[in-house]
């Protein structure tokens, strides 16, 4: 049973692959609220610096940003710990994507909700902080639980800038053993077991928020 | 007995309005007495309903002139589409408030914070002011027991009470009631006209009241207005208009609603 032996390596590589992916999607879905609701709510220069941020991210390799963050940006003197190039590099890309999913659910908030909150003299803050997000987060969730997962695998890109995650680990024991089916068989497993426990919480997260009566329609998915 | 005409609350003079080659209203002029209730009565597109979304400053106008309470709606050098800064348009609909169609209640929030959120949102009430007033609203409109429940929970009637309740705690001087029972089923219709009936015997409060309940509109409003084609083609006292209308159109447009 040689495969029992890769299991430490791959789980400290598992632990990085966990902290690499929580941390940007934490970081990312600050970044999605940002730009999704500047698109949404910011003047023009506001709103065409964000629609420029998606785009730039949405438009370009994940593969190549990491590259280009890892060995283009230190020429001209900017430089950070591989990690922290992984995370803000992975942030930066889902959030983009999440923008997309924020701007929508808040354009999808139906004209008579605004419109009530007009007649009864909401500030625009108030306004978006009390009637529009509360009911758009509803929808976003299904999306945003998606998006999660995603990250999860698209984090595997980070062992390309020299990262250990779990697929940097893979390969090294790969190289080593030459066992392809043993350690790419487990590496799948391991990260399908990850993101089945992000599914799980996503699907807690999503039926905490439709709990009472507020929103009785049936959970999407 | 000869009292004087007290200064006019609202007043359209002039106002046009125009939905691109669309003309909605077309050189309006209007004038509603402080604690008046004013039913507008018409054929659909004539324009009654565009009345109160301008009222309520949910649609500008293009040309003319609109005051409420002496106050320009468009402030002199103001930009954008209400020629006027947000903050101007805040001080208006302070003094306005609107019951719409199809109620537009919050639906993440329980009945009794519908109607306390803008008291302390926007008035700057303490909670437990705000709830103590919404009790007494919700209790007016026959809903007290219903406070903890959600909008999805309501029937029609009972939601388009609640957001009766909620137009009130605001204290507007004029309320809007955009065709308040279009969207309710016959048998719920009764409840909502009982509430906004009673609510025309508060002496203070100003209505305008979009509807096509004819029977109702007779008993409730001290005028009656008909529209037709951005303007009001004849308006006078609900007896004057529902016995004895004398506009052609008039007698066209009752004669196909009453039947």
């Amino acid at each position: 049973m040689p495969w029992v032996s890769y299991l430490p390596a791959l789980a400290q590589g598992a632990l990085v692959t966990a902290w690499i992916t929580l941390a940007a999607i934490a970081i990312g879905a600050v970044l999605a609220f940002v730009a999704g609701i500047a698109r949404v709510e910011g003047g023009r220069a506001v709103s065409t610096l964000a629609l420029c941020y998606t785009e730039l991210f949405r438009g370009t390799s994940l593969l190549v940003q990491l590259f280009w963050f890892y060995y283009a940006l230190p020429l001209v003197g900017i430089s950070f710990e591989p990690v922290a190039t992984g995370i803000l590099v992975l942030a930066l890309h889902v959030g983009a994507y999440g923008s997309e999913i924020v701007r929508g659910a808040l354009t999808s908030v139906s004209v008579q909700q605004l419109e009530a909150a007009r007649a009864l003299n909401f500030g625009r803050m108030h306004t978006l902080i009390h009637v529009t997000l509360p009911q758009a987060i509803i929808e976003m969730l299904p999306a945003f639980g998606n998006l999660a997962i995603e990250t999860l695998k698209l984090s595997s890109l980070v062992s390309l800038i020299s990262i250990a995650d779990l697929t940097f680990r893979a390969q090294s024991i790969r190289n080593l053993t030459l066992d392809s089916a043993g350690v790419y068989s487990l590496t799948l497993v391991g990260y399908f077991a990850m993101s089945l426990v992000l599914m799980l919480v996503m699907r807690l997260i999503e039926r905490w928020a439709r709990r009472g009566a507020a929103f009785p329609r049936a959970a999407h998915s | 007995m000869t009292e004087k005409a007290p200064a006019p609350l609202i007043q359209f003079a002039g106002v046009t309005k125009r939905f691109g080659a669309l003309t909605v209203l077309d050189d309006f002029n209007f004038e509603v007495a402080p604690g008046e209730k004013v039913t507008l009565i018409g054929p659909s597109g004539s324009g009654k309903s565009t009345v109160l979304r301008i009222l309520m400053t949910l649609e500008p106008f293009q040309e003319g002139r609109l005051t409420l309470a002496g106050m320009d709606y468009q402030e002199p050098g103001g930009t954008g589409p209400f020629k006027a800064s947000e903050r101007h348009l805040r001080e208006i609909r302070s003094h306005v408030g609107m019951v719409f169609q199809s109620f537009n209640l919050f639906p993440h929030m329980s009945v009794m914070r519908n109607v306390a959120e803008a008291p302390v949102r926007v008035l700057g009430l303490s909670r437990d002011e705000a709830q103590a007033r919404a009790v007494d609203l919700l209790a007016m409109v026959g809903l007290a027991d219903k406070k903890d429940h959600f909008p999805s929970q309501l029937s029609g009637g009972q939601q388009q009470r609640v957001a009766i309740a909620r137009a009130l705690a605001m204290r507007p001087r004029v309320l809007l009631f955009d065709e308040p029972t279009s969207a309710l089923d016959p048998q719920l219709v009764g409840e909502v006209l009982a509430v906004i009936g009673d609510l025309a015997h508060e002496h203070d409060l100003t209505m305008l009241l979009v509807t096509h309940e004819m029977r109702f509109a007779r008993e409730v409003s001290d005028r009656v207005c008909f529209f037709d084609k951005g303007r009001i083609c004849e308006q006078g006292s609900p007896e004057a208009i529902f016995t004895a209308p004398s506009h052609p159109r008039t007698c066209e447009f009752l004669a196909s609603v009453l039947r």
